[in-house]
């Protein structure tokens, strides 16, 4: 049984198809690219694997268990994670609580504590704080910790929201269009990260990428998408091949 | 018999608070921002109006469309000194200051009139219509049908003119119209001036239906007015005139059948239920942020 | 324990002793004016419904207008809890008062907390106007509390050494609470909604949690006031002070519980400081707001206040760099 298992998954609005019969498994540790032009419903598919919006056909599940209509709450501690394609950080939080945000249901104390500051409070923090900065030195973001999230440039940014996401503590993260906006040594730089990350923290990664040598580089598997159907779905190399695939890319 | 009597009452009511909603829906429709100050300045146009009136002894007429000049450019300049710097600011921010403008507007007002209710002498000479039992005040029938003209023009402004398509973009998208070469700042202005200008109509209206003016009359008018645009939806103007006709009958309503104290709480009550079933009021569009 | 008296906590308790040090010689030794004497303790109720109206309006970020809804259900409940015991010591007596006022608040801000999930910005801002405006018509149509006439004969126990531990317990839990996990998961729904959600903030729990809590010092501030008056008249509970709270919280700065403390004592002191020129009071209020608001907001005077701290930020942090080297 594959981590991911998604089956028919389709939403329509107000009669069109946004994305129909969707069909996806990713395995384990897999690193997988969502492909396709503008417009085929990529995202759509991350907002439905998040809750963000309500599937109208078709279901999905994590490790076995059965996801489809739940709450982006309920999906994010089933072991979800997501970056977004136009950056959401917490801008006028710290680099560091942004990141501890994300370690919200991964280290608690109750609401009493917080309030009185018991010893439960001060140990939690600082286990916190330690898990924080190790999470912000993997993506070499530790000497920002104390910047305001909307101080960093760019590319840090994308990386900042990658770490948070960690924070969660997922089994599989949802990378939308990561390398976006930056440079190819940026990108180079990104690709090598995302690799750790995988092999790190023992995760499957499913991207959304416009970028081809990001996604040749790193994915096993890739399927494209388009006007919110599969095309083609496969090895990332023979894929890519695909005259139907070069077509929907580059028209007739 | 009573009843439509009562029904009648509502109407003229509900048609001043559409008057002054339409100010308010139109400012948040071209500028995002609740022009709390919209209120205090049909209270500006009844004192512009009744000094016209009584100080410099002008034919009513006359007065009244002084009064909507001078409100006119009330707006106008308003709008240039308090919210025009402000429009990058957070709503919070705009929000303060069109509250401050109202307590200007109501302290000035106070200074040179001082805080008694002044008797308003009704400009509108036209006799009482008997159907039977049923009469009609002449001041409810000049309403309603100013109501009406005002709301026909108005619709045809807006669909029909270059202006008034200009309005329409810029509150759809304001940085759109202005790559389209609309002139924004132009159409605010203008804006102003129209729900300005309409409060002046209000606020004429309402002295005449209740025979005083005040530095306060425009508060609680303003408030059920900013109810009454919402409830329609803000930012939509057939919606304005249809929550200002409904807030009137359901005022009227529930002071005549239910309690007189309570009016306003069944009022506020019925908003707040409009907006948990339609989150953007009765004819708003709900807009759904995209991720 | 160690970490509880650390030198920051100690500071901020020897300011706390200090400060109401300060207000007691003030106030025994008769260097206070009678009238400054009488405005102590609105002063201090006024800090403490900003402070929690921050809460809401600062770091979850909604725009409320019905804080005075609020604190007009506590004062009420408190005080005629108060009145109906007459027997009881009055320490226990105003105890109980303010935590039947502050919790008969906090319902009220579970109420008002469902469709705050639904709304947002002003239309948020319209309805809480229109809960506190039906909250006061209700009060004034009730027999037991009075009606439009008021209620009298409330006893009159607060007095500004029980309000100063009031605002003092008030900051201490709202920013104790800000600095927690708690607190962060509320400022990240004002940041980002959507991300928030993500990452598996409980939105709905935690914006409860604001209106009841906000509610809950709201109340407790309306019983301070209604044992401090003696009597209570729902003509004051109108929008127009929810607006006065709004104005304190929105000049002092948004999420700045320092700022929250000191707009108060000046909002609070200002028409007194007027007095002489009592008929320019409103105008000079408004003009004052209107200049401080477009000083705040303007991009422009922002942009060339921004160039002139940094100046000043540069220069003292020279020295501290060379130091470090």
């Amino acid at each position: 049984m594959a981590l991911l298992e998604v089956k028919n998954l389709g939403i329509s609005f107000g009669g069109l198809r946004a994305v129909d019969d969707f069909n996806i498994s990713v395995e384990k540790g897999q690193l997988y690219g969502l492909i396709g032009p503008n417009g085929a419903g990529k995202t759509t598919v991350f907002n439905l694997l998040t809750g963000v919006y309500k599937p109208t056909r078709g279901a999905f599940s994590l490790d076995g268990v059965n996801l489809t209509g739940k709450t982006p709450l309920q999906i994010s501690k089933a072991g979800i994670a997501r970056t977004f394609q136009n950056i959401r950080l917490f801008n006028k939080m710290t680099v560091l609580d942004n990141v501890k945000v994300g370690l919200h249901n991964q280290r608690k104390y109750s609401l009493l504590s917080g309030i009185l500051h018991s010893p439960a409070y001060f140990r939690e923090e600082k286990a916190m704080d330690e898990k924080a900065m190790e999470l912000l030195k993997v993506f070499d973001l530790d000497k920002e910790a104390a910047f305001l999230a909307c101080n960093l440039p760019y590319g840090k940014q994308r990386k900042l929201e990658i770490a948070r996401a960690l924070a969660t503590n997922p089994k599989l993260l949802l990378l939308d269009e990561p390398a976006a906006g930056m440079n190819p040594n940026e990108t180079a730089e990104l690709m090598k990260t995302i690799r750790f990350v995988r092999d790190k923290f023992d995760i499957a990664i499913l991207l959304i990428e416009h970028d081809m040598r990001l996604v040749t580089g790193i994915c096993e598997e890739v399927t494209v998408l388009n006007f919110g159907t599969e095309l083609a779905h496969g090895k990332t190399e023979e894929t890519l091949k695909d005259p139907k695939v070069i077509t929907a890319y580059l028209g007739e | 018999m009573n009843l439509i009597s009562q029904l009648i009452n509502g109407l003229n009511v509900g048609s001043i608070y559409a008057l002054i909603a339409l100010g308010y829906t139109m400012v948040y429709g071209i500028a995002k921002m609740l022009n709390f100050a919209h209120g205090d300045v049909i209270m500006v146009g009844a004192y512009t109006v009744y000094v016209a009136i009584n100080n410099l002894g002008w034919p009513p007429m006359v007065a009244v469309v002084f009064g909507i000049f001078v409100c006119a450019l009330l707006g106008v300049v308003i709008e240039k000194v308090a919210y025009k710097p402000l429009r990058r600011a957070s709503p919070l921010a705009v929000l303060i200051t069109a509250i401050g403008v109202s307590y200007l507007l109501q302290s000035l007002s106070l200074l040179i009139f001082g805080s008694k209710q002044i008797p308003f002498q009704s400009i509108i000479h036209l006799d009482p219509i008997k159907i039977g039992a049923l009469t009609i005040s002449g001041e409810a029938v000049v309403t309603l049908v100013t109501t009406v003209i005002i709301m026909i023009a108005l619709t045809l402004f807006i669909n029909k003119t270059k202006a008034g398509k200009a309005m329409l973009a810029v509150s759809e998208d304001r940085a759109a119209a202005e790559l389209m070469g609309v002139n924004v700042n132009r159409t605010i202005s203008m804006t102003f001036a129209i729900g300005s200008g309409l409060a002046t109509v209000a606020g004429v209206l309402y002295a005449c239906s209740y025979g005083f003016i005040g530095p306060y009359m425009g508060s609680m008018a303003g408030i059920k007015a900013f109810i009454a645009a919402v409830l329609g939806g803000i930012g939509n103007v057939p919606g304005a005139m249809l929550g200002g006709i409904l807030l009137g009958l359901i005022e009227s309503l529930s002071k005549a059948y239910i309690s007189s104290q309570l009016s306003d709480a069944i009022v506020f009550g019925v908003l707040i239920l409009v907006l948990l079933i339609r989150p953007a009021g009765l004819l708003g569009k709900s807009r759904t942020e995209k991720v | 324990m160690k970490k509880i008296f650390n030198k920051k906590n100690l500071f901020a308790l020897l300011a706390v002793v200090i400060g109401y040090l300060l207000i007691f010689l003030l106030v025994e030794q008769d260097i206070l004016s009678r009238q400054y004497r009488s405005l102590l303790v609105p002063i201090g109720i006024n800090v403490i419904l900003a402070v929690s109206l921050n809460l809401t309006t600062g770091f979850l970020g909604e725009l409320t207008l019905g804080h005075a809804g609020f604190m007009a259900v506590g004062a009420y409940a408190g005080c005629l809890v108060s009145m109906s015991m007459p027997g009881l010591p009055s320490l226990l007596n105003l105890f109980i008062a303010l935590i039947v006022g502050g919790l008969a608040a906090a319902v009220f801000g579970v109420i008002i907390g469902v469709p705050v999930l639904r709304l947002k910005g002003d239309y948020l801002a319209i309805v809480t106007l229109a809960f506190g405006e039906i909250i006061r018509s209700v009060i004034v149509n009730l027999d037991f509390t009075g009606g439009a006439a008021g209620l009298k004969n409330i006893p009159k126990y607060s007095n500004y050494t029980i309000v100063y531990i009031a605002i003092v317990i008030t900051i201490l839990v709202i920013v104790n609470l800000v600095k927690s996990r708690h607190g962060r998961a509320i400022c990240s729904i004002r940041e980002n909604r959507i991300a928030a959600e993500s990452i598996g903030i409980n939105v709905t729990y935690y914006k409860i949690l604001v209106f009841v809590l906000a509610a809950f010092f709201a109340g407790v501030a309306g019983v301070l006031y209604g044992q401090n008056l003696g009597y209570l008249q729902p003509a004051t509970f109108d929008y127009n002070k929810s607006i006065e709270i709004l104005v304190i919280v929105v000049l002092g700065g948004m999420g700045s519980i320092k700022g929250s403390v000191i707009s108060a004592i000046i909002v609070t002191l200002l028409p007194e400081v007027l007095r002489g020129a009592d008929d320019y009071r409103m105008l000079i209020y408004a003009v004052v707001l209107i200049v401080m608001m477009l000083l705040n907001g303007s991009p422009r005077i922002a942009e060339w206040k921004g160039n002139i701290f940094s100046k000043l930020h540069s220069i003292k942090k020279r020295p501290v760099a060379q130091k470090g080297e």
